[in-house]
């Protein structure tokens, strides 16, 4: 017998009129939905208010799930570290050596560039870290790349603010819940952030890919080429973040700008410093531009 | 006998497992993209979908039509979609299933297989196609590997949505 259909439950008007009216429910529902996302370009204030609180939600979930993980990380890390002890002792050994006359280098650097900044009497103003907290999670299933931060409000997160790894510039917090954020990374697609290279100044934009790398695309027309492993760090143009973050390396160096990728790896979970909104400093007043003419 | 070919009279009362367990499994399905996990491009499937889907293809008379509206909104809640975006792209995936029902009364299971594959693809194109016009701008070659896995996934989906059945009946 064929299975009788859903859609025709007899000869009970009650039943057929309850699914009219769940069709009728649910076209009007996709055509409301449908609206809700055409909204969303226009309005993603009103859209991140209501994920940030998914954040605050589901966090606990998140977090423990990234507990469970690092406990198991650093088990697996501590057994095999036994097995190649011996090497890695004179390893380290070697590299201590490096770093220690290293560090009497730097020591030198700094001294010397304390003495030449009091000469030239520049400030340095430090920037306080607003938060710190965990990269525990990022968006699988979406095309868009939003990771969760695991400070939020409760510690002075706000929207717009940029986030950086150890190793460099993370993204920038777009929505925020009392305990979590959640930040868009520089590598989402279309996400764009102002760049220069590190060696020259040239200045560039550093485009998400949507597949982890950035895109490199040179603004000004003689800039020259991009090579392999060139590192651009933030330019501060644009206002969005400060200058001099690292961004990304250049991994393909192309005809028309370059694949580079970033410099702070988001795949490994680590902790993140949240920064606060950066503010170019006003210009100066032309009076006070030191006079270039003299030698 | 298969759920849904079984008299409609003479039923007793439902035990509440009946209906909440299909319920949450699609719930947890949307809770994966929580997981703590970076990922740099779009690669875990689209559970919440799988579930709900291998659901509707056991059962069909599982759910209304609107059911899709409030999973959808989870769904959305958690995935980094624009609000909106799964609620749309499920209600119109249970709607096509429908019509599936009555143009293909007799199928089997690897039919079903195709079916739910085209609506995956269709739903994580759709899903892209949102995201971009929110403001993305990502290529939609990335989403190869997600469909891939989405299609291999599915029949396992299929399996713990069959033992759960088994299981919310046996409660």
């Amino acid at each position: 017998m064929a299975p009788p259909s859903p859609r025709r439950p007899g000869f009970s008007r009650r039943a057929q009129y309850s699914i009219f009216v769940a069709y009728v429910v649910a076209i009007a529902g996709a055509v409301a939905a449908l609206v809700l996302v055409l909204s969303a370009r226009f309005d993603p204030e009103g859209h991140s208010a209501l994920q940030s609180t998914a954040i605050d939600l589901t966090l606990p979930i998140t977090q423990t799930g990234h507990r469970i993980g690092e406990g198991v990380d650093t088990a697996m890390g501590g057994m095999s570290a036994y097995f190649d002890a011996a090497s890695q002792n004179t390893s380290l050994k070697e590299a201590l050596a490096t770093s220690r006359r290293q560090a009497a280098m730097a020591d030198q650097f700094l001294l010397e560039n304390a003495r030449l900044k009091k000469l030239l009497s520049i400030q340095d103003k430090v920037i306080k870290p607003v938060a710190s907290g965990a990269l525990v999670a990022s968006t699988g299933a979406s095309s868009r790349r939003y990771a969760i931060l695991t400070v939020g409000a409760d510690r002075g997160v706000k929207n717009g603010q940029a986030v950086l790894g150890p190793d460099g510039l993370v993204g920038r917090i777009v929505a925020t819940g009392r305990q979590g954020a959640r930040v868009l990374l520089i590598v989402d697609g279309g996400n764009v952030t102002p760049v220069k290279r590190a060696s020259d100044g040239a200045p560039a934009l550093a485009i998400g890919r949507g597949d982890g790398m950035l895109v490199l695309r040179p603004i000004t027309s003689n800039t020259p080429a991009f090579r392999q492993g060139d590192m651009f760090v933030t330019s501060g143009s644009g206002g969005l973040y400060r200058p001099g973050v690292p961004v990304a390396r250049v991994t393909q160096p192309g005809r028309d700008g370059a694949i580079a990728s970033p410099a702070a790896d988001p795949t490994r979970l680590d902790y993140a410093i949240v920064e606060p909104v950066f503010q170019a400093p006003p210009p100066l007043p032309p009076s006070s531009l030191p006079d270039q003419e003299v030698k | 006998m298969a759920r849904g070919y079984a008299p409609r009279l003479n039923k007793g009362e439902q035990h509440w497992a009946v209906l909440v367990i299909p319920t949450l499994s699609v719930l947890l399905g949307s809770l994966t993209s929580v997981l703590p996990h970076m990922a740099l491009y779009p690669l875990l499937p689209p559970f919440g979908l799988l579930l709900l889907m291998g659901w509707r293809l056991i059962v069909r008379d599982i759910w209304p039509v609107w059911t899709a509206l409030p999973l959808g909104f989870f769904d959305d809640l958690l995935s980094g979609q624009p609000l909106g975006s799964s609620m749309f792209l499920w209600t119109l995936a249970l709607l096509t299933l429908g019509l599936c029902d009555r143009w293909m009364m007799w199928r089997d299971y690897r039919q079903d297989w195709v079916i739910a594959s085209f609506l995956i693809i269709l739903a994580l194109l759709g899903g892209l196609v949102i995201a971009n016009m929110a403001g993305g701008e990502t290529s939609a070659l990335f989403l190869i590997p997600q469909i891939i896995v989405s299609f291999l996934v599915f029949p396992l989906v299929v399996r713990i949505c069959g033992g759960l059945d088994r299981l919310r009946w046996s409660l």
